[in-house]
């Protein structure tokens, strides 16, 4: 692989915009050679985690076994290394995302993290007794939780703004919704359980006429497609790093300057201080401010190595061939008699969730993993969008760039089998 | 190696496509309510009692084949049953699923609910088949309010 730099500016790339060669893509993830029951892997669950290749796995590695060592404390060479290390990846994600600032950039655990830090922070300053909080009906529950927890803590009021049968917001009931008492926006980019692409930008400045600024979460959009927090103008934007195909326990925060200087710090402890008597604190700097003990360097490192890996491969292109397989897997799938495709905005990243007739989605999901093929079956952590389409559950099937048209042929052969089963 | 047939038997597609004592049981004495937070499996049990005796018991609900097949097959076989019959069969059961079974005179003992033991060997699907009966073990304690799995 080329190193990043050379590869990151996205106009380089667009002269690029070959195919991607899959098959060489393949070779550097580990896990895409193991067998499942005997039969070779077909790892369709990219929206629950992406898988990791060997230049991340090498990363932590390379971090446990040469650099080990607290960061932002030691003068000794280990901790000098191991911080300059952990700061470049942050450097690294502020280029990916096109921050402004590597202060705008706070490691957190994962998406999960990132908005309960807004909710608290943020929120609990800035949110009062008969405010509202505006999210969609396509959210995650952790798009949806923090934000109860805060309305029960200060008296506000959530709303949500609905969708159609085909999973795409409402935009005119938005524009209903945002008033005077709204204080927040926070939606989904890419809904997890639907695969829709909210239209985020225009949703941003339809908040920010009334200045209302907008949380986006990024879970499933930025491993998926090149997203600007400038571009977007959004004030937050919160990412996993498992499913952008790096560690687990790692993830991104990206807040604008402006907000993270007037917000409190979430938690306390070392590393966000810079001056500790026992009568008053003086907080650091951002990012530190919000970043309290010690982080998941590894991870931290870990997430570098992947932001590098994904933006070497490009994701112009990333989203070009998914949007190739996901209209290859919709078609192939909807010949399957009696299944249904819960999802069919117009505009959708690389997520099938399908209801087959007669047959429970958990019931479809062990057969496929009989057959090597990884689903997810159940309420993706979106209990609501279930009841908006009223079914209890779905399988998913969700995309990868690592994923072949191949695969979406074996897929689409055990859905088959699942009818020989139960019919 | 695990085989889908061992899960999927014909009984058990059977009781998926027609649960028996499948519905609201007008004077129940006892009910509760039991739910899969992992997979959105709900399940409710009615239970009439009369003098110790599962005088009739029935259920209602929505799940995958494993678990609504476990709930018929739970009913059936408790229909008459005394309150200490139900609770060995209720270990009996929760042994089997677990791959605890010492011998197949151990699965003689739960007669027809045998056909669930294949169970043993999907981990991920251990607790579809076992939330009926915790649910219905919920209604005989009281309460009437939800079990869940997790
Ligand atoms: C849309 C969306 N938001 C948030 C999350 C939560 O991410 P994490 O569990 O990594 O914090 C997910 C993960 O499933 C997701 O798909």
């Amino acid at each position: 692989m080329k190193p990043a730099h050379e590869v990151t500016d996205a106009k380089s790339w667009r002269g690029a915009r070959s195919p991607l060669d899959v098959a060489r893509i393949r070779e550097d993830f580990p896990i895409l050679k193991r067998q499942v029951h005997g039969k070779p892997l077909v790892y369709l669950d990219n929206a629950a985690t992406g898988q990791k290749p060997q230049v991340v796995i090498d990363a932590v590695n390379r971090y446990y076994a040469t650099e080990n060592s607290n960061i932002h404390r030691g003068i000794h060479f280990l901790s000098e290394i191991a911080t300059a290390d952990y700061e470049e990846s942050r450097a690294k994600v502020k280029r990916f995302l096109n921050a402004s600032d590597t202060g705008e950039i706070i490691f957190v655990r994962g998406t999960t993290e990132g908005i309960n830090l807004v909710a608290q922070s943020y929120g609990r300053r800035f949110v009062k007794q008969g405010d509202e909080i505006l999210i969609s009906a396509m959210e995650h529950h952790s798009n949806i939780v923090p934000w109860q927890i805060l309305c029960e803590q200060v008296g506000a009021r959530l709303r949500v703004v609905p969708m159609n049968h085909d999973g795409e917001l409402l935009i005119e009931e938005y524009e209903r919704l945002l008033n005077d008492r709204t204080k927040l926006v926070s939606v989904a980019h890419v809904s997890n359980a639907l695969g829709t692409v909210n239209p985020v930008k225009q949703l941003v400045e339809m908040a920010h006429r009334r200045k209302i600024p907008v949380l986006l979460d990024g879970a499933q959009a930025a491993p998926h497609m090149k997203v600007d927090v400038q571009e977007l103008g959004c004030d937050f934007y919160a990412f996993s790093g498992h499913k952008l195909f790096g560690p687990t326990g790692i993830g991104i925060l990206y807040g604008k300057s402006k907000h993270l200087e007037a917000m409190p710090p979430y938690q306390g402890g070392g590393d966000m201080i810079s001056l500790v008597t026992f009568e008053k604190t003086h907080y650091n700097i951002l990012p530190y401010k919000f970043e309290a003990g010690t982080p998941h360097i590894a991870g931290g490192v870990g997430l570098g190595a992947a932001v590098d890996y994904l933006s070497g491969i490009g994701l112009e292109a990333v989203t070009a061939y998914e949007k190739e397989l996901l209209a290859y897997a919709t078609e192939a799938l909807c010949t399957v008699q009696g299944l249904r495709i819960i999802g069919t905005a117009k505009e959708k990243a690389a997520v099938l969730s399908f209801v087959l007739d007669g047959v429970h989605p958990h019931d479809i999901g062990t057969v496929l993993d009989q057959e090597g093929v990884a689903i997810r079956a159940g309420h993706h952590c979106a209990m609501p969008v279930m009841q908006r389409f009223g079914v209890p559950a779905t399988a998913r099937a969700s995309f990868a760039f690592y994923n072949t048209k191949e695969e979406v042929d074996v897929l689409v052969r055990a859905v088959h089998k699942v009818l020989k089963v139960f019919r | 190696m695990s085989e889908l047939s061992d899960l999927y038997q014909e009984v058990i597609l059977d009781h998926n496509k027609s649960p028996r004592n499948f519905h609201k049981l007008e004077g129940a004495t006892r009910t509760a309510e039991g739910y899969n937070p992992l997979c959105g499996d709900k399940v409710t049990v009615y239970i009439k009692l009369e003098g110790g005796v599962i005088k009739e018991i029935s259920f209602e609900g929505s799940g995958c084949a494993i678990s609504k097949a476990s709930a018929s097959m739970m009913t059936d076989s408790l229909k008459g049953k005394t309150l200490a019959e139900a609770e060995g069969l209720f270990e009996a059961v929760h042994k089997m699923l677990k791959g605890e079974m010492d011998s197949d005179a151990d699965l003689l003992g739960i007669g027809k609910l045998a056909v669930l033991s294949g169970v043993c060997n999907f981990p991920a699907r251990v607790k579809c088949a076992s939330l009926s009966w915790h649910t219905f073990r919920a209604a005989l304690q009281g309460g009437g309010g939800m079990t869940s799995t997790e």
